[in-house]
């Protein structure tokens, strides 16, 4: 018997089906809400009930990712790790990765300044889409079509002015059927997908209100994940694809810290169970 | 227990575990339970969504 924590931030469904799912299995688990948790450069493993191994869990990007680099310089075994995190949390370099690890992706401009961008959109035209680099849920992902509100974004990101406004994130629009497809990478392996349909928007987010509905997953799917999964470092993640007419599947992001409950609606298959046997199965190698 | 910002009654699911938020069926205030021993809850103010909320 094995002890996993999961560090939460907010206790979703998941990370109830988590915990379940770890019980049944028959381990001990530990809930431990990183809000409320203080460390230090002194701190000691045994300062905490972190257990065999930790699922970091929490909803914000940010904190967990920080919490994970805790957790690492205590050598405490976390899933996902620092740099899987590091990868995905930033769509700038989760796609320079994808790229770079020759897994086909959404053709993408990077600019870091409003002159910058300008003469980016010269030579990429409209319309396009933008998103922030940090984000989730769709969450200022906008489809761009003429120039009056690109002017738009661009001074509402000077007025804001955080530091990841000034870093634009463009990409091609994707001839597509109005859906996405989402699959739950465990290991590098597809354990299950689903077509995320859009209620009208060319978003297709569950958060948003896309219906999910089964994928059965293909050999090519198959392969895609695997490499691009092994592209952001592996571990639990959510891989996003498009079906572009032209050119096939294309892979416009992978999620860490990833949510399954639309997923966990339409599959047969137990997703938390097979998320705690990897976490498990990750100290043992 | 009631709910502290317009005193309706909140409904508390007896398994609902520590981080876990509650909403008020009334006003829509949304909660947290950042303690529970047995029947003695108790609640803060959830956090609102963050921007570097989600997955």
């Amino acid at each position: 018997m094995s002890k996993i924590c999961i560090v939460f931030d907010r206790i979703r469904s998941e990370e109830k089906l988590l915990q379940k799912a770890a019980t049944e299995l028959g381990h001990d688990t530990s809930m431990l809400d990183a809000k409320v948790t203080q460390v230090n450069t002194n701190s000691k493993k045994n300062d905490f009930d972190f257990g065999d191994v930790v699922l970091e869990r929490c909803i914000s990007y940010f904190r967990g990712l920080h919490f994970t680099a805790f957790l690492k310089f205590l050598d405490i075994p976390v899933i996902n790790e620092f740099e899987v995190a590091n990868n995905c949390g930033n769509k700038m370099f989760m796609t320079l990765l994808l790229k770079k690890h020759n897994v086909p992706t959404p053709k993408t401009y990077f600019s870091f300044s409003k002159d910058g961008t300008l003469e980016n959109i010269d030579k990429i035209g409209f319309p396009f889409v933008i998103k922030p680099i940090i984000g989730s849920w769709g969450r200022g992902v906008m489809l761009i079509k003429d120039r009056d509100t690109l002017d738009a974004i661009i001074e509402i990101r000077e007025l804001t002015d955080g530091p990841h406004d000034r870093i634009f994130y463009l990409q091609e629009l994707i001839n597509r059927p109005p859906r996405d497809i989402r699959v739950i990478s465990i290991g590098n392996q597809a354990i299950a997908a689903m077509y995320r349909k859009s209620e009208g928007g060319f978003k297709t987010n569950i958060a948003l209100g896309a219906k999910p509905e089964l994928c059965e997953i293909t050999n090519e799917m198959e392969d895609l994940v695997a490499n691009a999964s092994k592209a952001v470092g592996g571990g639990i993640l959510g891989v996003d694809i498009m079906e572009d007419e032209e050119r096939g599947l294309l892979v416009h992001e992978v999620n860490n810290t990833v949510e399954f409950k639309g997923l966990a609606k339409v599959t047969k298959k137990n997703i938390p169970k097979e998320m705690i046997e990897f976490v498990l199965n990750s100290i043992r190698k | 227990m009631n709910c502290p910002e317009c005193d309706a009654k909140l409904n508390i699911p007896d398994d609902a575990l520590t981080g876990e938020i509650v909403s008020c069926p009334d006003c829509g205030a949304d909660y947290e339970i950042s303690k529970k021993d047995g029947s003695n809850v108790e609640l803060k103010q959830a956090e609102t969504v963050g921007e570097d909320w989600g997955e």
